[in-house]
Parts: structure tokens; C-alpha cells; sequence
């Protein structure tokens, strides 16, 4: 029992930076897509200029919606493999209805659809327990049905896309993409909401341990469903602001962005087992999933190739990123 | 009986449903027959497989995002390995791409195991890989396959003895689901490996404890859906003759099979000849609702509205069973 307290034994370096990487993800995200920008810039020097950022930018902002639909079910051991068609479904009525209304009745046509299954999906995990990933995809299939049946009846009316959302979707004001003002406030929200609030607390604290919340008083069924309705409301949005992106509704038009949606997800380190995650990350990892894009279109590889890459990729950065955090 | 009865109640009730949808159908369409129901079979064959393979990999407590693509990479590659070969190279074409299915599925699993990233995340970017792997095998359709292997899955059996009436019934593309399955799924089922696949799925960690390899077990399970991947790859060019790199839509329609055919998605729960009925029972209810002229989109709304009633009230089911 000596007086004189022994310093603590300084940890490895690498394990310090291990804990620092495990406490703060976002590090390691942030250094990957500095990485994938600097091979970028070596493979194609000039590339990196603040267009390309711009355009970048604009891209990844629906894949992020869709991601943070992807993070809020994620952290309560839940996935929304529905946000495709939601998506779609919002920006293709409000594409043929455009013409027949006001822009806030229109607005509201192409939003009802996302409530009804955002409901439905709520209902079915929260209330009926069936499996997240059976129920959205079913109410997916459901939805995509009545897309199709609904094109049948607007064939003849034509669709437009009125030019607000095409300003929103593409524009730029000097420079910065007028798309971020949509996106900013609604991450800042999602971020607030999940990390300040009591909502936010519940989320993390049934993702962690169901059980254990309920006996500490949160209504497991109740959280779900708005849960559900929220992610089906950002799918909405993604697909109004990615019809200004593309500039064609289409009945598939969200649909290749779902399983990059869950990938930017899980990129993010937000665990599929819910009750760890964040926001923020997601969104580095739906930057990082564009820029990756971007390097295999520059290296000119086929088709082929470079979807096996995109997926091989995933993999690789998700088992490393486990890894770190597990360890420490 | 009753014991066998109560526990297999699922699988009959499917079997029920299936008659009763097959009365009706003769009830729509008095004129429907033998032969179409051979090309009932013959278009539920990449279903049945698809729903094998995964129907293995839930039983042992996982899950598969990849099947639709692996059965994409072993179609092309049954394609490109027949095209313009003679009817002998089928004979070595054919166990080369189920052995092809089983290194896939199997390297699944390892990778499942080595990595330890959950098997939803690893499978989905698996099924990018395959998607890839797929267009490079064989960027456009094509390729061939041999004759008789495609003669395999059409038309229907003449047994000698038989009137023509009742063999007329017994397709040709029947056989081969119940011979594949015969062959691969009752040995194993009473095989220590098949009681291991049950154990880890219905709890890895006392399966663990009491001495299963889990990860071998789990590995193997994966190699073995593959091998079922392989064979829904391969009827696929069997039927249409050539292969497609594009992925069809049997991820989807394997898991809703799986869930309708009485399998638990926690896994260590349920069968094989549950779900191929559910398939059985998807793919007429198609053509009940193509023979009463309903818009085939009305089709899709109609089968996913089904998908999740059914889904709602199993779940329901299950959740009294826990609370009596």
C-alpha cells in the first residue's frame, strides 16, 4: 500500500487509436473517404474540383435519405425494404397530378401513400411482431402493384415535373446545391431527435434490449409505428427530390438505390441488430458508396466487374470496421 | 397419427389449400388439364428450388440475399458450358455447376464465419458480387443447352401399365423437385448433419454447448442451399435453353414461400415440403387470377396482400403458442 498512486500502465498506440476509432466512428469513415478522393485524384487528376464535389453532393443526398430511412428501423433491429417503392410512388403521382392540382394538394396526394404503408409496416412489426424485413417487402409489392395499376388510369394525362423540384433537385446556388436546403434541416432534425430526446432514447434502448425497455415503460408498439411512418415520410422525400435529379418519373425510379440505401447503412456502423448507430455516419456512408461509384466508372471496368467490386467492397469495409469496434 | 397429424397440421393445411385452389380452378376453367398443369410445374421448377435453398439456409438460422443471383451465375454457366457441345458434355456440365453452386453457397458461409458481419449484411453483398460475376461469365443471354436435359423438364411421364389419363398427371418437372429433393434433403434430414442445421438454428449457443460444430454446420448448411441455387440455375436454362445474367425475381418469392410454407424465420423451425407446396400454392393462384382475366398487376397486389395476411396471422399464431 504505497501512498504514491502508480500512473495507469499508457495503452499501445494502436490501441488507443483503436478506442478512439470505436468511440468517436465517424474518424475512420471520415479518413476512408478522404482516401477514396485522394485515389480519385491520382487516378484522374483535376477530377476533384467543386463541380464534381456539387455533383457528388446532389447524388448522395437521396441515397441518404434513404439511408437515414434505413438507420431510424435499423437501430430497432428492423429494415425498410419498402422505401423503393414509397419513394417511387410519391414522385410518380406527384408527376401526373401535378396538372389537375394545387401544389400543396398535390403534395399531399403523393405523401398519403407513405403514411398508409409507413402505418401498415408499423402495424405489422409493432403490433403483429411478423418479421421486418417479410412485412416491408410485402407492402412493397403491394404498393408496386398499385403503381402499376394507377399508370394504367393516368396513361393518357401525361406527367410533368414542375421546375421547383427540378431547382431543388439539380440546382445549384453558388455553387452549393440547393438540395442541402431540404437536406440539412431534416438530418439536423433526425440527429436532435435521436440523440436529445426522450424519443431518441427509446429508439436506442429497444433496439438494445426489448424487454428491458418495456419494464422500464416505453411502449413498444407506439415507438415502431412512428418509427415507420417517419422512414416511409423520408423514402417519400428521397423520391420527390430524386424525380428532380433524374428528371423522368419511372415506375422503378428509387428502386436501385434500396439495397445501396441499406449498404451506406450498415457502412455507417450502424449495427442490423439495432440499438447502436448513428445518423451522421450513415450519411459519410452514403458519400463514401457515391464516391466508390465514381472511382469504378473512372476506371472504366465493365459492368460486371464493377458491381462485384461495389459489393466486395462493402463486405471488406464492413468486417474491418466490426472488427475495430468489437476489439476494444 | 394425430401426434404426426397435429405436427405436420401446416404442411396439410397447405395441401388442403392446394386442392381446394385446384377445384376452383377446374371450376373457372373446366377445359384446365393435365397439360397445363405440367406447365404449372414446369414454371414453378426455379421457384421450388430457390425456396429449397433457402428453406435449408432459415432452418439453420440464416438467411440467403444472394439466391436469385447465385442462380443467375450457375444458369450462364450452365449455358456457356453446353453451348454448342454435344448431349454427352451435359453429363459432366451438370455436376460441375452443382459442385459450382455448393463452393458458392459454401463461401457464404465462410465468409460469414471468418468475418463475423451478420449474414443479412453478407449475403447482400454477395448478391452484388454474383450480379457481377454473372455479367462477366456472360454479358449478354445466351449459350446453349443439350436437348435431352431440356426435354427433362417438359411434357410429362408415360409410365408403362398406366393408363394415359392418370400418368398424363405426373409431369416431368414434378419428378425432378421430388427426385432432387429425395436425393439431397431425406438423407440429410436424418443425418447428424441435418439434426446439427436444427440445432443451431434453433439456438446456436446450447447447440455450441453441446458439442455441434457450429460454424462446419453452418457452412454446410449454406453449400447445401447452394447446391439447391445450382439446380434452380440449371432448370432455368433447361427450360428456356439459353442463360441470363439478370437476376430473376426469386429472392422475393423464396422468402414469402419460406414464411407461407410453415418455416419459423428465427430459424430450427419447420421443413422442405411445406414451403415447395406454398410455391405450388403461389404459382396457381397466379393462374387462377391469369384465367379470370384480372390485370396481372391486380396479380402482384393480390399476392402480396396474401404474403402478408398470412405472415400477420402465423405471427399472431405463434405469439398465443408463447403466451399459453
Amino acid at each position: 500500500m504505497s501512498e504514491v498512486a502508480s500512473p495507469l500502465p499508457q495503452p499501445h498506440l494502436g490501441r488507443r487509436l483503436r478506442r478512439l476509432m470505436a468511440d468517436q466512428p465517424i474518424i475512420p469513415l471520415i479518413v476512408l473517404l478522404i482516401l477514396l478522393c485522394a485515389v480519385l485524384q491520382l487516378l484522374s487528376p483535376g477530377i476533384i474540383n467543386p463541380l464534381w464535389v456539387a455533383n457528388t453532393i446532389k447524388f448522395a443526398i437521396p441515397l441518404a435519405l434513404l439511408a437515414g430511412a434505413q438507420t431510424l428501423t435499423m437501430l430497432t433491429g428492423g429494415l425498410d425494404l419498402s422505401v423503393g417503392t414509397v419513394g417511387t410512388m410519391a414522385a410518380f403521382i406527384m408527376a401526373t397530378q401535378i396538372g389537375h392540382h394545387d401544389p400543396a394538394t398535390t403534395l399531399a396526394l403523393s405523401l398519403l401513400p407513405a403514411v398508409l404503408i409507413g402505418l401498415a409496416n408499423g402495424v405489422g412489426v409493432g403490433i403483429f411482431r411478423v418479421h421486418p424485413l417479410i412485412m416491408t417487402l410485402g407492402t412493397g409489392l403491394v404498393g408496386s402493384g398499385i403503381l402499376q395499376v394507377y399508370q394504367r388510369t393516368v396513361i393518357a394525362s401525361g406527367s410533368e415535373i414542375p421546375p421547383f423540384i427540378v431547382w431543388l433537385g439539380t440546382g445549384l446556388t453558388y455553387g452549393v446545391p440547393n438540395a442541402l436546403l431540404l437536406f440539412v434541416p431534416i438530418a439536423a432534425l433526425i440527429i436532435f431527435v435521436l440523440r436529445r430526446t426522450g424519443f431518441g432514447r427509446q429508439v436506442y434502448a429497444i433496439g438494445d434490449n426489448e424487454k428491458a425497455s418495456r419494464l422500464s415503460g416505453s411502449t413498444y408498439w407506439q415507438v415502431i409505428l412512428a418509427l415507420y411512418v417517419a422512414s416511409s415520410l423520408l423514402a417519400a422525400i428521397a423520391g420527390l427530390l430524386y424525380v428532380g435529379v433524374i428528371r423522368t418519373p419511372s415506375l422503378t425510379l428509387l428502386e436501385p438505390l434500396v439495397l445501396p440505401s441499406v449498404a451506406a447503412t450498415i457502412i455507417g456502423g450502424t449495427s442490423i441488430f439495432g440499438g447502436r448507430g448513428s445518423y451522421a455516419t450513415a450519411i459519410l456512408g452514403a458519400l463514401i458508396l457515391r464516391v466508390l461509384t465514381t472511382l469504378l466508372t473512372v476506371l472504366q471496368m465493365p459492368e460486371g466487374l464493377r458491381q462485384g467490386l461495389f459489393g466486395l467492397v462493402i463486405l471488406l469495409v464492413t468486417a474491418i470496421y466490426l472488427r475495430i469496434i468489437e476489439d476494444s | 397419427m394425430i401426434a404426426f397429424s397435429l405436427r405436420q397440421s401446416w404442411v396439410i393445411g397447405l395441401v388442403v389449400l392446394f386442392v381446394a385452389l385446384f377445384v376452383i380452378t377446374r371450376f373457372i376453367q373446366p377445359a384446365y388439364g393435365a397439360r397445363d398443369f405440367a406447365s404449372l410445374t414446369q414454371a414453378a421448377l426455379p421457384y421450388a428450388f430457390a425456396v429449397a435453398a433457402q428453406t435449408v439456409i432459415v432452418l439453420a438460422g440464416g438467411i440467403d440475399l444472394s439466391i436469385a443471383a447465385m442462380m443467375a451465375v450457375t444458369s450462364v454457366t450452365a449455358a456457356l458450358l453446353m453451348k454448342d457441345q454435344s448431349a454427352a458434355s451435359a453429363l459432366y456440365a451438370v455436376p460441375l455447376v452443382l459442385a459450382f453452386g455448393f463452393a458458392l453457397g459454401a463461401l457464404n458461409g465462410i465468409l460469414i464465419t471468418i468475418s463475423r458481419v451478420p449474414d443479412i449484411v453478407v449475403t447482400l453483398a454477395m448478391m452484388f458480387v454474383l450480379q457481377g460475376v454473372a455479367l462477366l461469365i456472360l454479358p449478354s443471354p445466351g449459350g446453349g443447352a443439350a436437348d435431352w436435359l431440356k426435354a427433362l423438364v417438359v411434357g410429362s411421364l408415360s409410365v408403362p401399365g398406366l393408363p394415359d389419363a392418370v400418368s398424363a398427371w405426373i409431369p416431368h418437372a414434378l419428378l425432378v423437385v421430388v427426385i432432387a429433393v429425395c436425393v439431397v434433403w431425406i438423407p440429410l434430414k436424418r443425418s447428424q448433419l441435418g439434426l446439427s442445421i436444427y440445432a443451431i438454428g434453433s439456438s446456436e449457443l446450447a447447440a455450441f454447448r453441446s458439442g455441434v460444430p457450429v460454424a462446419r454446420t453452418r457452412i454446410l448448411a449454406y453449400g447445401i442451399g447452394g447446391i439447391f441455387a445450382a439446380l434452380g440455375g440449371l432448370t432455368l436454362t433447361m427450360s428456356t435453353g439459353i442463360g441470363a445474367p439478370i437476376p430473376g425475381p426469386y429472392l422475393l418469392a423464396s422468402v414469402a414461400a419460406v414464411v407461407l410454407g410453415g418455416v419459423a424465420l428465427t430459424g430450427g423451425r419447420g421443413g422442405l415440403v411445406g414451403p415447395i407446396v406454398a410455391v405450388f400454392v403461389l404459382r396457381l393462384v397466379r393462374t387462377d387470377l391469369t384465367l379470370l382475366s384480372v390485370d396481372p398487376n391486380v396479380t402482384t397486389i393480390i399476392e402480396g396482400v396474401i404474403m402478408v395476411t398470412v405472415v400477420m396471422f402465423g405471427a399472431l399464431l405463434a405469439m398465443r403458442g408463447r403466451s399459453t
